[in-house]
């Protein structure tokens, strides 16, 4: 008996819980607002499966609970009722199915026109790599990396000469325009993660993987890497700065292309850090 | 085959089963350590399991101790952070959970409930456990040896497992694919055992459509196990030959902190792929038994049938199948072909249907019932409470595109915790306050055992539901700690540092249970050799607890399914599997006759 007001206490403390604690998404500041359409759509229903079943338990203890005399009932099955019950539960998973698929198609179609630019993960930093004034980022192969060639650009590409290189400050987005992020990782998996985007895709060494997305409010949002990376993953921070097309362009001409920082290299000055020095955890 | 109801059987040849040839003990040794009888051997896998359990307990307090009060426990590095969670959850899946369900419920009972004397391979049987020893002694040297025990995550993700910038890359690791390895030697060769029992050790008028749900659940996840299992070991040798020979399976060209390696051409996602096609059926290799163990406590404790037994079964068949073709819903953020998504996340979600018919005819096994709110009826209904709720949480990360803001974040973290972690356990509690009475001959202590289940029940929940909304927020998993990060506030912290005390209550509540066990095996009201009143078959051999060779001088025949409870006309409430009809008194006005539609 205490168990069936237990259970349903638990109903109502889930639900109020759900519906009061502060704990919730953060504002967000992308297209991806389908992708928070689909997670309530996805609370609606599985919510209503859940109250309902838990709710039925409880009355079933209730009604249902050992007495002198009393002698259950004898059925072994009622396929009119499992059916019913496996069509009505088919079409709760269709409900939430067929929205998912159609925001991930979405998700996966990146628009033509969008601005590509490079994310590199390492132990444990991000570095930011633009196409340059050809927009076109040049070839890369970890093989080619050196203190003065952190992101192995391909020295022999035209394309890469200049490409623009931002090590240890933040990244840069320009509002409202599409962006394809292409993920590189020289080590191990990493995962680049900012909650208000909605989206995010791990980083794998030997391969560009993607995603896209529209920032669609100007700001400064966390980076944080969500793929475990060894002892200083939770320390793999960055910032992303949302702002507008101006400031964004006066920013990104302020930054080093890769022949500038190879000739400074050249030159000596050695205003590319040592890897093994800057690469310790901070 | 798909006859369920009580068909009456008058006459079953005899000797068509014949007569196992047992091997019988001359020594205390054989008969109590290098012991070839499955009832003992499942006590040695079953303590085993429960000392390294208790292993994984003592390293999730750590690691809560960390994440609840960052700033006040300095001996915890981040390395050991790591290495905590790490041997935490794969003890807790593979050396707890697999090893005592299959090893401990499954060599018990799969003899004594088929009607069977032993397991059909008893000296290979003897083997599996010992293998599994020397398994779990390995995984223990990992804590011993230079560097420590492996702390990359239970799913142990290439390149950075073996690389120098995670702690136990060197000795913790190698010892730990050494420990799967053999884990997987061992338990292929008792999961072999389990399945020729069942298929071929079974006594006469047995069929498998009267078989109780256990030996279901436990047989489809022996099958699961049998062939997911291989993919892991696979993965763990290739692994081993990356690590020790330097060969390329999982190692792309890297460049660690700015020195080149000298690996190459390997594919860290080859790795994942092996790694969830064993990961994804590990999941209801741990669920089918509990789903088999919980159908027939809710059925005793009701009174009644369990409802569409039929059903029960084939929906055990088909979420066995298709978890072989859900794997890579834990790799739609791995940066794999992104059109893989649509095809994942459809079977992942035709899986919910089976498995909600399951749900569905638990509660309806309660309708109408008569319920008696025993211990075991009590951990039933909280397994309800918490497989509902991590059930429906799987909805989400399955459905690839919600997935994407969720994955590696706290909420993946709760949902499997619920799911695989308290509502199982809440099976296995449940399970050993039913049995223990055949086991042992004593009862468990009932005031002992409340206090158990209410502290479990509501302390499990309260840890595990909130969780879900830090990760709904974006508080990402395997972080050693916050530090600053601006859309985290601080009740973040107050509600970990809750999460933390109520951990080690559970903890705490854990420890009582051993105490239980401990202390009803020499105190313990002395059991009825039925106390539950049950029908299926442990509970009709001639001792408490069962002898060598199970059933006396002559095998149980069986002449109906496992579920006769409260028939009308019938003088008691049950009727065992092997009462005759003729001994049904009463007018016996024979339900099956009547409900014979189809």
């Amino acid at each position: 008996m205490i168990i069936a007001i237990v259970i349903i206490l638990v109903v109502v403390g889930s639900v109020g819980f759900h519906l009061l604690s502060p704990w919730w998404w953060t504002p967000i500041a992308s297209n991806w607002g389908y992708i928070d359409d689909t997670i309530n759509l996805t609370f609606a229903i599985t919510g209503a499966v859940f109250v309902a079943v838990l709710l039925f338990t409880a009355y079933c203890v209730i009604r249902f609970r050992a007495k002198k005399g009393h002698k259950a009932h004898y059925e072994p099955e009622s396929a009119k009722l499992e059916i019913w019950l496996s069509v009505l539960t088919s079409i709760g998973v269709v409900a939430m199915l067929t929205p998912g698929l159609f925001v991930w198609y979405q998700f996966i179609t990146v628009p033509d026109g969008a601005d590509e630019f490079e994310v590199l993960g390492q132990q444990w930093l991000w570095s930011y790599r633009y196409p340059g004034k050809d927009g076109q980022l040049g070839k890369t192969d970890p093989r080619n990396v050196t203190a003065d060639n952190p992101f192995g650009i391909d020295t022999a590409d035209p394309a890469g000469q200049d490409d623009v290189l931002v090590q240890g400050e933040d990244l840069h987005l320009p509002l409202d325009r599409p962006v394809k992020f292409l993920l590189r990782s020289l080590d191990v998996l990493h995962d680049f993660y900012v909650p208000q985007f909605r989206a995010k895709m791990d980083m794998i060494p030997g391969m560009v993987t993607y995603f896209w997305i529209t920032p669609t409010r100007t700001g400064t949002f966390d980076i944080l890497c969500a793929e475990l990376c060894g002892v200083g993953h939770h320390a793999m921070r960055g910032i992303v700065v949302i702002e507008e097309e101006g400031a964004y362009k006066k920013w990104l001409a302020e930054q080093p292309t890769f022949a500038q920082s190879l000739a400074k290299a050249n030159a000596g000055a050695r205003r590319v850090s040592n890897l093994s020095s800057d690469g310790s955890l901070r | 085959m798909a006859d369920v109801t009580n068909r009456d059987i008058d006459y079953v040849a005899p000797a068509e089963v014949e007569e196992m040839e047992l091997y019988h003990a001359h020594s205390w040794i054989t008969k109590y350590v290098f012991c070839q009888d499955a009832k003992v051997i499942a006590i040695q896998y079953s303590l085993t399991a429960v000392a390294i359990g208790l292993v994984g307990l003592v390293l999730s307090w750590l690691m809560r101790l960390q994440l609840g009060f960052p700033e006040f426990f300095s001996f915890i590095d981040p390395e050991d952070y790591y290495q905590f969670i790490t041997m935490h959850g794969m003890i807790m899946v593979v050396y707890l959970l697999t090893a005592l369900f299959l090893g401990g419920f499954g060599n018990y009972f799969i003899p004594l409930m088929v009607g069977a004397r032993d397991m059909v391979f008893p000296y290979v049987n003897m083997l599996s456990f010992w293998v599994y020893l020397i398994a779990v002694i390995v995984l223990v040297a990992s804590f011993f040896v230079e560097g420590g025990p492996t702390g990359a995550g239970w799913t142990l993700y290439p390149p950075q497992t073996i690389m120098s910038g995670t702690p136990g890359s060197d000795g913790g690791i190698v010892l730990m694919l050494v420990s799967l390895a053999l884990f997987i030697v061992g338990f292929t060769m008792g999961g072999l055992n389990y399945v020729v029992t069942v298929l071929q050790g079974r006594t006469r008028g047995m069929t498998l459509m009267r078989m109780p749900l256990t030996v279901w659940g436990i047989f489809i996840a022996t099958v699961l196990a049998l062939l997911a299992f291989p993919a892991l070991f696979v993965g763990a040798v290739m692994m081993l030959f990356d690590k020790l020979l330097g060969t390329s399976f999982f190692m792309p060209a890297i460049v660690e902190l700015g020195e080149q390696l000298s690996y190459g051409g390997g594919s860290p996602l080859l790795f994942q792929h092996l790694f969830w096609f064993f990961g994804h059926p590990e999941v209801y290799i741990v669920a089918l038994p509990a789903f088999g163990i919980v159908s027939d406590l809710i059925s005793v404790h009701a009174r009644k049938n369990i409802f569409g037994y039929r059903m029960m079964v084939w929906a055990l068949v088909a979420i066995g199948g298709l978890s072989f073709v859900v794997w890579a819903h834990h790799m739609y953020v791995s940066g794999m072909n992104p059109y893989f998504g649509f095809f994942f996340a459809t079977t992942t979600l035709i899986i919910a249907v089976p498995t909600a018919l399951k749900v569905y005819n638990w509660v309806l096994t309660l309708w109408r019932g008569n319920i008696h709110l025993t211990l075991p009826m009590l951990f039933a209904l909280a397994f309800i409470v918490t497989f509902v709720n991590g059930g429906i949480t799987g909805l989400f990360l399955g459905n690839v595109v919600v997935d994407v803001p969720l994955s590696d974040t706290m909420f993946v973290v709760a949902h499997f915790h619920m799911v695989m972690g308290v509502a199982p356990l809440l099976v296995i509690f449940g399970a050993i306050y039913h049995w223990y009475p055949k086991i042992t001959g004593r009862m468990l202590n009932e005031g002992m055992g409340q206090f158990h289940f209410w502290v479990s029940f509501l302390g499990a929940y309260a840890i595990f539901f909130p969780l879900h909304y830090l990760g709904l927020m974006g508080v990402p998993r395997r972080y050693y700690e916050m530090g600053e990060i601006s859309f985290i506030p601080d009740s973040v912290g107050t509600l970990n540092a809750f999460v933390t005390v109520m951990t080690l209550i559970v903890g705490f509540s854990q420890v009582v249970f051993l105490f239980n066990m401990v202390w009803s095996l020499f105190y313990g009201k002395k059991a009825d050799p039925n106390p539950w009143k049950a029908t299926t078959l442990e509970w009709q051999t001639p001792e408490t607890p069962p002898g060598h060779g199970n059933f006396g001088k002559e095998l149980p025949i069986v002449y109906r399914w496992a579920y006769d409870y409260s028939v009308p006309g019938a003088k008691d409430d049950f009727i065992p599997q092997n009462v005759p009809p003729s001994q049904v008194s009463g007018k016996k006005k024979a339900p099956a006759r009547r409900r014979k539609r189809k």
